[in-house]
């Protein structure tokens, strides 16, 4: 085993000396090339959330519906009935800079691995997607990034049903995309990702492995930079075809009982996914890179090793199963090959023939990759923004104008040319479609009259100008997603999308988010099942605006009783559920307008903001509602025109209370904040609207009525909206289409 | 009735045809593994949606080389109800069972939405529930429905009443603006001049059940049941 290392080659794997060094001290010798490699890609941060960990212990992970919690290759939640939802999501945001539609694409491909991996039928997909605003590039990025997403979902008939773009210069050069995929299985079905048993075979099952992504994990850990082109070989390319093939053969083994354990091969390849099975099971595990199909010759245990083809699997059958499991890949035109085996000596050993060319202890790998505790430093900014003051605008003359701006703006503007390009309804499940209601909601059929309810949310810019803050807003926004169709939200999955944490500012973003999201996970009963960190989001040294992505997850008992956003008849009232709003602070009115991303983010009060939720879901639990929306970017006057739009139809709106006397237009009409419903019901259920609120001692204003073809908007007896709904609709729709041909 | 679905590796809309054969329509359903050489004790026959063998050549390019292919087409040529829905209609052209072809839609884009579609005939097995000009609610999910035809087999097509499904605005005008993918004549679904195949790009099994938005597609399914349970008897388009 010995050959002679080059000094330093480490360095160039990502590995510091102090790393180096402790490698060394850990083997009691040198490492050879090889296991330095295995060293490098299982101590990145990608793999071994060496920077994060300490952190992530801060997120509440129990509670009464938890089955499996993080650690796993994705999160499990009981939903009753013997049945369980499995999700996660993930980031594939480098890939994606350099290659839009491979990147994005086999990010999808990634993160439905997780899933059907613990036995569970992936049924929807969503994702969460941010590009710069101003560039060429950021075009080209996302037309890619899209195209990429629909490529592979559609082909592998996985609906995708919700998700959220934002845009902004920040993400100039680094766009994010994190993917997410939720699965449904019946909980005696659940497969772990352990190679127990030993003398069990390991096998390696799908694709053949090429030179494809090597290194891959390393290169998702560090920064972007003008060389980073040069990474484009770091890309793989995705094969929808391969893994549906995949899904259907891997479903079918784990259902026939063949399977003790089964992991994908993700970032770091076979690496990863034989030493995390390993340490899982705590058992050893020897494989033969020589029986590994491989698409290219002559490749070196190393790049073997390190691969990161996609649409590959390793399994753990019983041992004596492997003919049987090969028969049902071979059904579906696939390799199965028992590449080795599960020991009992707790060594992770490689070998070439019966030439072993890595030994080491397999737990040194994932349980002794080394945790830092980063400085955190308050950045210079954060006191200076939060000073500024909202009111130190002009108000706008023309409201009418700014509504119309706000709504063709691309962050508020219809998403349909996005989501027109994805399958968003095979499996004959979804019941509220993109652009219906605040978040996806399907039906459970065959299994249950239940439904769950689906949304991923995360405000940039408030999580910038506050982190705190922001982290818990972003965690109340998509549990109110899923409270406004009437879910009781279960759990989140989280992506967690930062700079780089070495330095200080960003590791303090870093943590006063998730700070900020474990209370609000506290707060609403919402645990954290799974989610993965993605660091060295800068570009030439500019970090991107922190984005910790929430994927919320709920439950509705009764999928027949569910509200959409749309107003849906003349006459039916319209009332504000929760709070006005104070200031324009932090909003897309203060920035798309005034040109500032400034002022203080909006507070949260986390126990009005549950109990707003609970309302909510009381009232259509009750099937009180006509309509329910929540109220974010653009504030009141851009969710009104929202509920306008999606139900084709007008409102008149009248707000004159005390309150609001010496309160701006803009700040009443496009200031944002938490805990803020628009809801719509028949005259008849008026009563009982607001005794249920009363009840519930939630603020409850009547606003209007739905009338017309018109939005029309007085406060404090002044008419602030007057526009056809067909107009602002026009605005509206034309949004994305219009920023595509903006030169 | 029995229905048989086809399954190629790459479907993916199988599992929703059998949900609405079984338990929407309530009746017999089987699938058939596209390595199988025979369809024999079938009363109809879908080729559902997807990406058979991915699609990566042209659309059903090599799914209609697979032995259940052979099977399809004596079972077709001898009176046999077939329904191929978006890929499969793809399949269906790829192996001749219909005429025409399929290019990229025109938008160059991937297109999932609801579109309305006219009732051109009411005479066929697949249409035999609605009314002559009645206007369905069903959604697409394609990137190549721009369905093309040569002028002179178009105006066969035309002339011998094989158009099933136009495009059209709620309103039922097959206008170009309600042709969401650029399909020659607005065109959504054809049978063959026998008038026992059926190809349509949208999606009927989608739109089965009120719950998902409509259930217009459940008078196709619903037809070829109809049809069925009167004797079955093909009746050719002239």
């Amino acid at each position: 085993m010995s050959e002679a290392i080059k000094a330093g080659v480490w360095r160039d794997m990502g590995l510091t000396d102090e790393e180096y060094g402790r490698i060394r001290e850990l083997l009691g010798r040198d490492p050879n090339y090889l296991e330095i490699g295995l060293f490098a890609v299982m101590w990145s941060e990608h793999c071994g959330y060496k920077n994060s960990r300490p952190v992530l212990k801060l997120f509440p992970t129990s509670g009464p519906r938890v089955l499996q919690g993080p650690g796993e290759n994705a999160g499990v939640v009981d939903i009753g009935d013997g049945l369980a939802l499995v999700f996660k999501i993930e980031s594939h945001n480098h890939p994606s800079a350099i290659e839009p539609f491979q990147g994005a694409a086999t990010g999808v491909g990634g993160i439905v691995r997780d899933i059907f991996t613990m036995g569970a039928r992936p049924i929807a997909l969503l994702d969460s997607l941010r590009f710069g605003l101003d560039d060429e590039r950021a075009r080209y990025l996302f037309g890619g990034v899209v195209s990429g997403i629909g490529f592979y979902g559609n082909c592998i008939g996985v609906p995708t049903v919700a998700g959220e773009v934002f845009f902004h210069p920040s993400f100039e050069g680094n766009p994010l995309v994190n993917a997410m995929c939720v699965g449904l299985i019946e909980q005696e079905k659940l497969a772990l990702g352990a190679a127990s048993g030993v003398g069990n075979p390991v096998m390696v099952v799908g694709a053949r492995t090429g030179r494809d992504g090597i290194h891959g994990a390393t290169f998702a850990s560090e920064e972007l930079n003008e060389t980073s082109e040069e990474r484009r070989p770091a890309v793989q390319v995705g094969d929808p075809f391969m893994e549906k093939l995949l899904i259907e053969s891997c479903l079918e083994i784990i259902d026939k009982g063949y399977v003790v354990g089964m992991q994908d091969l993700g970032a770091a390849g076979l690496t990863s996914s034989t030493s995390e099975m390993a340490s899982r099971a705590g058992t050893g595990i020897e494989i033969d890179v020589t029986k590994v199909p491989l698409r290219e010759t002559a490749m070196t245990p190393y790049e073997i090793m390190l691969s990161e083809s996609q649409e590959r699997m390793l399994v753990v059958p019983k041992a004596g199963c492997e003919a049987v499991v090969q028969e049902v890949f071979e059904r579906w035109g696939l390799n199965a090959v028992v590449i080795g085996r599960v020991t009992d000596d707790g060594l992770y050993r490689i070998k070439e023939g019966d030439r072993v060319v890595a030994e080491l202890p397999a737990r040194l790998l994932t349980d002794e990759c080394p945790v830092y505790y980063r400085d955190e430093k308050e950045p210079d900014y954060y006191q200076e923004l939060k000073k500024f003051d909202p009111r130190s605008v002009p108000e706008p003359g023309d409201y009418n104008e700014v509504l119309l701006k706000i709504m063709a703006s691309p962050n508020l503007a219809s998403k349909e040319w996005v989501y027109r390009q994805y399958d968003h309804q095979v499996g004959i499940n979804t019941v509220i479609v993109p652009g219906d209601g605040d978040a996806a909601v399907l039906r459970l059929k065959e299994h249950s009259p239940k439904g769950i309810a689906l949304k991923t949310d995360c405000n940039s810019r408030y999580v910038y100008l506050d982190p705190y803050r922001g982290g818990a807003l972003a965690v109340a926004e998509a549990t109110r997603n899923l409270s406004c169709t009437g879910a009781e939200p279960l759990a989140i999955t989280d992506c967690l999308n930062f700079g780089n944490p070495e330095k200080p500012e960003i590791f303090w973003q870093f943590k006063q988010a998730v700070l900020g999201m474990s209370e609000a996970c506290r707060a609403l009963g919402a645990p954290v099942v799974s989610g993965n960190v993605s660091f060295y989001n800068e570009t030439r040294g500019q970090a991107v605006y922190p984005t910790p992505t929430v994927g919320a997850v709920g439950l509705l008992e009764d999928v027949g009783r569910r509200c959409s956003q749309g107003f849906k008849q003349e006459g039916d009232l319209i009332y504000l559920l929760g709070p006005y709003a104070h200031h324009v602070g932090a909003s897309e009115y203060l920035s798309l307008i005034h040109g500032r991303d400034a002022g203080p983010v909006p507070e949260i009060d986390l126990k009005l903001e549950k109990q707003i939720q609970e309302t909510c879901r009381a009232l259509i639990r009750e099937g009180l509602l006509q309509s329910a929306h929540d109220l974010s970017e653009g504030g009141m006057a851009a969710a009104l025109a929202e509920s306008c739009i999606s139900g084709r139809i007008g409102a008149r709106i009248y707000m004159e209370d005390d309150e609001l006397h010496n309160r701006r237009g803009d700040a009443i009409l496009f200031g944002e904040g938490p805990s803020r419903i628009i809801i719509s019901s028949r005259p008849a259920a008026a009563s009982r609207v607001m005794e249920v609120c009363l009840e519930k001692g939630v603020p409850l204003v009547c606003l209007g009525m739905v009338d017309g073809k018109e939005l029309k908007i007085t406060a404090n007896h002044r008419k602030y909206i007057e526009l056809g709904v067909e107009s602002i609709e026009q605005a509206w729709r034309g949004g994305i289409d219009s920023w595509l041909s903006r030169s | 009735m029995k229905f048989g679905i086809v399954v190629f590796p790459g479907s993916n809309c199988e599992a929703d045809c059998y949900y609405v054969i079984d338990k929407v329509l309530g009746e017999n359903v089987e699938y058939i593994w596209h390595q199988q050489e025979s369809v024999d004790g079938f009363d109809g026959l879908v080729l559902p949606g997807g990406f058979s063998y991915g699609d990566y050549l042209r659309t059903g390019a090599i799914a209609r080389f697979s032995p259940v292919m052979n099977a399809v087409e004596r079972f077709a040529k001898s009176g046999g109800l077939v329904i191929g829905i978006c890929n499969g209609f793809q399949i269906l052209l790829e192996a001749g069972l219909l005429p025409g072809a399929m290019q990229r839609n025109k938008v160059l884009q991937f297109r999932c939405q609801p579109t309305q579609l006219r009732v051109e005939r009411s005479d066929t097995p697949f249409s035999n529930l609605c009314r002559e000009r009645q206007v369905l609610t069903v959604p697409i999910n394609h990137g190549e429905g721009n369905y093309y035809a040569d002028p002179d087999s178009l105006a066969e097509l035309e002339a011998n009443r094989q158009v099933v499904f136009r495009y059209c605005t709620p309103g039922g005008e097959a206008a170009a603006e309600a042709n969401p993918n650029g399909a020659v004549n607005n065109i959504a679904g054809i049978v063959n001049r026998e008038g026992n195949v059926l190809g349509m790009m949208p999606h009927p099994e989608r739109c089965s059940e009120s719950v998902l938005g409509s259930s217009d597609g459940r008078l196709i399914f619903a037809s070829l049941v109809e049809w069925w349970k009167g004797g079955g008897a093909v009746v050719g388009s002239n």
